[in-house]
C-alpha cells in the first residue's frame, strides 16, 4: 500500500499547492520539497522487496465487472525510475524555490509539478498498459501546463502547443497500440503482456502494432523526425526543463520501450525501425547542439542526441545493451539536469543565456563554472565520470551487434561520430560561458548563487562517485533494474579500465575529434550561426505546414456538408429524416391487420375543420400572421378537443391552458415584426421561386403522408400496455387515482423536476433576451388604434383611475371579478391533481392567465400600479419548494423524491393526507405561474420602452410615422 | 377512428414541414407549432385509440390496466406540452431579438442575395 501512497502523495500535494496564496514562495517549496522528499524515501524503502527479482504490487478494485482496477505495480526497473524521478524531483523543488521570481504566481507552477510528478510515478509504477497510457497523457499534459507557464509569452504558448500536439497525438497513437496487444493477449496487465513476448512478435498485427507504440515512444523521448518539440519546450523555466524535458518526462518513452523489449524486441523490423530512429536522433541532435546559441538550445539537442544513443541501445536487442541503455538512463538524467540548473543560475545571474553574449563567467561564479564543466565533462563521456561508462559501453556494443559487413563499419562509425559532436558541443558550452575575458555589458551583474548550487552540487557529486567507482555506487541499483527486464543479469563489469580496448580508441578518437571539430568551428566563427544542412531540413516548418493545412481542409470540409442558410439545413434534415424513416419500412409488411373502431362522424368533421385550419395556416403565414395564428389556435384547439375525446382529460387541460398563454405571447409579439404585404414582393412568381416551393411543397406531402401512415400503422396495433400494469398496480398505495399525474409528480418526479428547471430557464433566458432588446425603428410607433383613442379624447386607464373610462370599462370590470375566481379554480386545479385532471401544472397556467388577463384589459401601467407580482421570486421559491420536497426524503433515510405521506385526523376538518408528492406539485405551480407570468411581462413591457412621443393627426399618418421612427 | 387520426397527423406534419422551410422566422414558428401538435398526437398514439376510458382509476382497489387508456404515452406527451411551450416562447423571443437586431424577418438574419 505504500506503493499507492508514492503515486497519491503528489497529487495531493499538487491540490493542496493550488489552494496557497500567490506569494507563499517558501511555503509552497517546503510542501513541493517535503512531498517530494517523503516520495524518495517511500520508494527507498522498498529496495529489499524488490532486489532480487522481487515485485511490490498494489491493486485497488474499481469497475471489477469489467475487470478493471488501479494496479501499481513496483519492480526493479520501476523502483530505478520512481527513484530517479521523486529524487530528481526533490533537488527540482529546491532549486525552483530560488530560481522563481517572487512575482510569479508560484501556487500554479508548484501545483503543476507536483501533478506532473505523480503522473510520471503513475507512468512508471503502473501495472496496466490503459492505465499506463492514462499516466502517460496527464504527463503529457502537465507538460504543456508548465512550458505555458508564462503564457503571456508568445514563444511559450506556441512551444506549449507544439509539444502538446506532438507528443499527445503520439499518445493516440500508443493508446491504439496498447488496445491492439490486449485483443492479442486478452489481458492489459503487465504481467500477462510480458509473458506473451513470443505470441504478440508472431501475431500479424505485430508490424503494425510497434509503429504505433513506436511512434508513441518517439514523439515523447522526441526522436528523429518528432525531436522538433523539444527545442521549442525550452521556452519552460528552466526548473520544468531541467525536471520534465531532460531528466524524467522524456525519458518516459525510453522507459516503455526498455519496459516492453522482452515483449517486441529482437525482430528484424524493431532493429531498423528503433536503431534507425536512435541513429538518426544520435546524429541530429549532437549536430545541431554544436550549433546552438541559446544554452538552453545546446542542452535540449544534446538530450535529443543522448535520447537518440539510449533509443539506439536498446534497438540494438542485445543483453548487454539493454544495461547499458538503462545506465546511460541514470547517467544522463544527472548530469543533464545539474547542467540545467546551471544554465538556470547564469540566467538568473546575467539575464541572458546567448552563448555569443556570455564569456568568463569563471571569475565571477566560480563554484558554478567547476560544477558545469564536471558536468559537461560527464554529458562529453570524460574518463572518471558517469558519462563515459555509459558510453564505453555503447561503443562496445556497436561493435559487437554488428552483422554485415556495412553494420560492422557503419554502427561504430554512427556512435564515434556521435560521441565526437557530444565532445565538441559540450566544450563549446563550458568554453564560451565560462572561460576567456569576463564578458561586458551583461544585464545583470553576476555573483554566487549559492543556495541554488546545493541541487547541482548533488547531481555532480553522484557524477563523479559513480564516474569512479562504478560498481560500488550504481552496481546493485543497475543489476536490480536490468534482473527486472531481463529475468536475470548477464555478465557484464562496471570498471573505469577495461585495458585497451578497441571502444576506448573509439573514446579518444572521440574527444580528440571533438577538440579538433570546436577549434576548427572557432576559426570560421560565421559558421556557428545555422548547423549546415540541418536548416535545410526542417520538421518544425513541416509541422507548421501540415498544421495550416490541416485546419484550412477542416474549414473546406465543414462549409461544405454545413450550409450557411438556415433552409438548407432544415431541408437536408427533414429529408434524410423522411429517407431514415421510409428505409426499414421499405420492406413492407409494417401496415398489419389491425383493429379498426368505428368511425364517428362528429370526430371526423372535427378534424376537417382541424386540417383546413393547419392548411390555411401554412397557407397564409406569410402574409397574413393573425389569420395564420388564429387558425393554428384553431388546430390547437381541436388537438385539444381530440385528447378530451379519446380519454386524456389532463392533456386536454393542459394543452388548453398551454394554447392560451401561447396565444397572448404570439400576439404580443406580432406587434414587432415587419410589415409584409403580397404586393412588396415581386421575385415571389419568379421562376426559381416557384420551384422552390414546388420542392417544398413535395417533400412535405411525402412527410406528411409517410407520417398519417406511421400513425396509422402505431395505432391499429393490437395495445402493448407494458408499463401501465405497473403504475396502476402501485397507484392507489402511492395515494392518488389520476395515474397520469402520479407519473408526473411521483413515479417519475425526477423528469418533471428536470422539466421545470427547463422552463424556468427559459423564461430567465427570455426576460435577460428582452431586457437588452430594442424594437426596429419601424415597429416602435404607437399602434393606429391607440393613436386613434388619442384623438378621440378617450385614454385608457391612468394609473389613478379606478376604472378605465372608455368602452373599456365593462371588460375592465368583468377582468377583476374573474381574477379571484380564476386564482380559486388554478388552486383547486392544484389540490385535486391527484385524484382528478388538473395539477400544478394546470393550475399554474390557471392563475397565469388570469393575471396576464388583468393586464391584456387594464394596461401595464395601471395593473403595475396595483398589483406588484415578483415573477423571479416565485420561479426560485418553486424549484426550491420542488427540490426541497425531494430532498425531504433524505431526512427520512430514503432516495431523493421519494414520497412521504403523514395521515391526520384532525378536529373539525377530518381526515387529512399530507403528502410531499402536494409540497412538489405546489412547486411545479409556483414555479409555472412564475416563469409565465415572468416572459408575458417581460414581452408587453416592450411597449413601454417606445418613447413618449407627441401624438399625430391620423390623416397622412404614413409619412410621419417614417419620420418619428428615426428620432 | 384511427384512420381520422392518422390523416389529421399526416396534415399537421404537411402544414408544418411546408412552414418550416418558409423563409420568414414568422412561418418557421408556425410550422414548429404545428409540428409539435403532430408529434404530440403521435405520441400519444402509442397508446392507441380509448374512448371514455381516462386513466383515473375508480374503485378502492388496485386496477386492472386494460380496463383503462395507458397513461405512460400521456405522462410523456404533458411533459412534451409544457417543453414545447417553453421552446416556442424562447423561439419567439429569439426572432424578435434576430428582428431588432438585424432588421429583418428573414431566418438568416439577412434578406437573399
Amino acid at each position: 500500500m505504500l506503493v499507492a501512497l508514492v503515486v497519491l502523495l503528489p497529487l495531493i500535494g499538487s491540490v493542496c499547492a493550488a489552494l496557497m496564496p500567490a506569494n507563499a514562495r517558501n511555503a509552497e517549496a517546503w510542501l513541493s520539497g517535503s512531498v517530494a522528499l517523503a516520495c524518495t524515501v517511500l520508494v527507498a524503502i522498498q529496495y529489499a522487496a524488490v532486489d532480487d527479482g522481487g515485485v511490490v504490487r498494489a491493486t485497488f478494485a474499481w469497475m471489477p465487472q469489467y475487470g478493471l482496477e488501479l494496479y501499481l505495480r513496483m519492480d526493479g526497473f520501476a523502483w530505478l525510475f520512481a527513484l530517479l524521478v521523486s529524487f530528481i524531483g526533490t533537488l527540482v523543488v529546491l532549486y525552483a524555490r530560488y530560481y522563481m521570481s517572487p512575482k510569479d504566481p508560484v501556487p500554479r507552477f508548484f501545483s503543476f509539478l507536483m501533478a506532473f510528478m505523480g503522473a510520471m510515478l503513475g507512468t512508471v509504477l503502473s501495472g496496466n498498459l490503459i492505465q499506463l497510457v492514462v499516466f502517460w497523457e496527464l504527463t503529457g499534459l502537465t507538460s504543456f501546463m508548465l512550458i505555458a507557464y508564462w503564457y503571456h509569452r508568445p514563444d511559450a504558448r506556441r512551444g506549449a502547443r507544439m509539444a502538446a500536439i506532438v507528443t499527445v497525438g503520439g499518445g493516440l497513437a500508443l493508446l491504439s497500440g496498447v488496445l491492439g496487444i490486449g485483443v492479442i493477449v486478452g489481458s492489459y496487465d503487465l504481467d500477462a503482456v510480458l509473458a506473451a513476448g513470443d505470441a504478440i512478435r508472431n501475431h500479424r498485427w505485430y508490424p503494425a502494432l510497434l509503429t504505433l507504440i513506436l511512434l508513441g515512444v518517439f514523439t515523447k523521448s522526441a526522436q528523429f523526425p518528432f525531436h522538433f518539440w523539444l527545442p521549442h519546450a525550452m521556452a519552460a523555466p528552466t526548473p520544468v526543463s531541467a525536471y520534465l524535458h531532460s531528466a524524467t518526462m522524456v525519458k518516459a518513452g525510453v522507459f516503455l520501450l526498455a519496459r516492453l523489449w522482452p515483449v517486441l524486441a529482437g525482430t528484424d523490423l524493431w532493429i531498423e525501425l528503433v536503431c534507425g530512429a536512435g541513429a538518426a536522433s544520435l546524429l541530429v541532435g549532437t549536430f545541431a547542439a554544436t550549433y546552438q546559441r541559446d544554452m538552453k538550445g545546446v542542452l535540449a539537442y544534446s538530450t535529443i542526441g543522448h535520447l537518440g544513443l539510449i533509443t539506439f541501445l536498446l534497438g540494438m536487442s542485445t543483453e548487454l545493451a539493454l544495461i547499458a541503455a538503462v545506465f546511460h538512463m541514470l547517467n544522463h538524467a544527472t548530469f543533464k539536469a545539474s547542467l540545467f540548473m546551471a544554465t538556470g543560475v547564469v540566467d538568473h545571474e546575467t539575464g541572458t543565456r546567448d552563448l555569443a553574449r556570455l564569456n568568463g563567467l569563471r571569475h565571477a561564479m566560480p563554484i558554478t563554472a567547476t560544477l558545469a564543466t564536471v558536468a559537461a565533462g560527464a554529458m562529453a563521456g570524460v574518463p572518471l565520470l558517469n558519462g563515459f561508462l555509459s558510453k564505453e559501453m555503447f561503443f562496445e556494443e556497436s561493435i559487437v551487434v554488428g552483422g554485415n559487413l556495412g553494420s560492422q563499419i557503419g554502427l561504430p562509425a554512427i556512435a564515434t561520430l556521435g560521441g565526437l559532436f557530444s565532445v565538441a558541443y559540450s566544450l563549446r558550452f563550458v568554453h564560451e560561458v565560462f572561460f576567456g575575458a569576463p564578458a561586458h555589458g551583461l544585464p545583470r551583474v553576476p555573483h554566487e548563487p549559492r543556495p541554488m548550487l546545493v541541487p547541482s552540487a548533488l547531481l555532480v557529486l553522484a557524477c563523479v562517485l559513480v564516474g569512479i567507482f562504478p560498481a560500488r555506487t550504481v552496481g546493485p541499483l543497475l543489476a536490480t533494474g536490468g534482473e527486472a527486464i531481463l529475468g536475470e543479469v548477464p555478465e557484464y563489469e562496471l570498471a573505469v579500465w577495461h585495458g585497451f580496448t578497441p571502444a576506448l580508441l573509439m573514446s579518444f578518437v572521440a574527444l580528440a575529434g571533438g577538440v579538433g571539430f570546436y577549434l576548427l568551428l572557432r576559426l570560421k566563427r560565421q559558421t556557428l550561426v545555422e548547423a549546415p544542412l540541418l536548416s535545410r531540413f526542417d520538421s518544425k516548418r513541416m509541422f507548421d505546414i501540415a498544421n495550416v493545412a490541416i485546419t484550412r481542409a477542416a474549414g473546406r470540409a465543414v462549409r461544405s456538408v454545413f450550409p450557411h442558410r438556415l433552409q438548407s439545413q432544415l431541408l437536408l434534415i427533414v429529408a434524410s429524416a423522411t429517407v431514415a424513416a421510409a428505409l426499414p419500412l421499405s420492406t413492407g409488411g409494417w401496415l398489419g391487420p389491425g383493429t379498426l373502431g368505428p368511425i364517428d362522424p362528429l370526430f371526423a368533421a372535427l378534424w376537417t375543420i382541424g386540417a383546413a385550419c393547419a392548411i390555411g395556416a401554412a397557407w397564409q403565414a406569410k402574409y397574413h400572421r393573425l389569420a395564420a395564428l388564429i387558425m393554428v389556435a384553431g388546430a390547437g384547439l381541436i388537438v385539444c378537443l381530440t385528447f378530451a375525446w379519446l380519454s386524456a382529460p389532463d392533456l386536454a387541460l393542459t394543452q388548453i391552458a398551454v394554447e392560451v398563454v401561447t396565444m397572448v405571447l404570439f400576439l404580443l409579439g406580432l406587434r414587432w415584426l415587419p410589415r409584409r404585404l403580397e404586393t412588396d414582393d415581386p421575385e415571389r412568381r419568379s421562376a426559381k421561386a416557384r420551384a422552390r416551393r414546388a420542392r417544398d411543397a413535395v417533400l412535405a406531402a411525402v412527410a406528411g403522408i409517410g407520417m398519417g401512415a406511421l400513425a396509422f400503422a402505431v395505432v391499429t396495433l393490437p395495445p402493448a400496455g407494458l408499463l401501465a400494469p405497473f403504475f396502476f398496480g402501485n397507484a392507489l398505495e402511492a395515494g392518488g387515482r389520476n395515474v397520469v399525474n402520479l407519473i408526473l409528480v411521483d413515479f417519475r418526479g425526477f423528469d418533471t423536476l428536470g422539466e421545470i428547471t427547463v422552463v424556468a430557464s427559459v423564461a430567465v433566458t427570455v426576460y435577460a433576451l428582452l431586457r437588452r432588446f430594442r424594437p426596429a425603428p419601424e415597429s416602435i410607433a404607437v399602434p393606429k388604434a391607440q393613436r386613434a383613442e388619442a384623438v378621440m379624447g378617450s385614454v385608457s386607464a391612468k394609473p389613478s383611475d379606478p376604472l378605465p373610462g372608455n368602452y373599456m370599462r365593462v371588460p375592465a370590470v368583468l377582468a377583476r371579478l374573474i381574477l379571484p375566481i380564476g386564482i380559486l379554480v388554478s388552486i383547486y386545479f392544484l389540490l385535486r391533481g391527484h385524484s382528478s385532471p388538473g395539477g400544478g401544472f394546470v393550475g399554474g397556467l390557471a392563475m397565469a392567465t388570469s393575471v396576464i388577463v388583468q393586464y391584456m384589459v387594464s394596461g401595464t401601467v395601471w395593473v403595475e400600479a396595483r398589483l406588484r407580482i415578483h415573477p423571479q421570486v416565485w420561479v426560485a421559491f418553486g424549484l426550491l419548494a420542488a427540490a426541497g420536497a425531494g430532498l425531504g426524503a433524505w431526512l427520512a433515510s430514503r432516495a431523493f423524491l421519494t414520497s412521504l405521506a403523514v395521515d391526520l385526523h384532525l378536529p373539525l376538518i377530518g381526515d387529512v393526507h399530507l403528502s410531499s408528492v402536494l409540497a412538489f406539485d405546489l412547486g411545479v405551480y409556483m414555479l409555472v405561474v412564475g416563469a409565465t407570468i415572468l416572459m408575458l411581462v417581460a414581452l408587453a413591457h416592450q411597449s413601454l420602452r417606445s418613447p413618449r412621443r407627441v401624438v399625430t393627426p391620423l390623416p397622412g399618418e404614413e409619412q410621419s410615422e417614417r419620420g418619428e421612427a428615426t428620432i | 377512428m384511427e384512420a381520422v387520426f392518422a390523416i389529421a397527423v399526416g396534415v399537421l406534419v404537411g402544414s408544418g414541414v411546408w412552414l418550416v422551410l418558409r423563409p420568414r422566422t414568422f412561418q418557421v414558428l408556425m410550422g414548429l407549432t404545428l409540428l409539435s401538435y403532430a408529434a404530440n398526437l403521435f405520441i400519444f398514439g402509442m397508446g392507441r385509440l380509448t374512448v371514455g376510458r381516462a386513466p383515473i382509476i375508480a374503485g378502492e382497489r388496485a386496477a386492472d390496466a386494460a380496463q383503462y387508456a395507458d397513461p405512460v404515452p400521456q405522462a410523456l406527451v404533458l411533459t412534451a406540452i409544457v417543453i414545447g411551450f417553453g421552446t416556442t416562447a424562447l423561439l419567439l423571443v429569439l426572432l424578435l431579438a434576430l428582428r431588432a437586431l438585424t432588421g429583418t424577418d428573414h431566418v438568416d438574419g439577412r434578406e437573399e442575395r
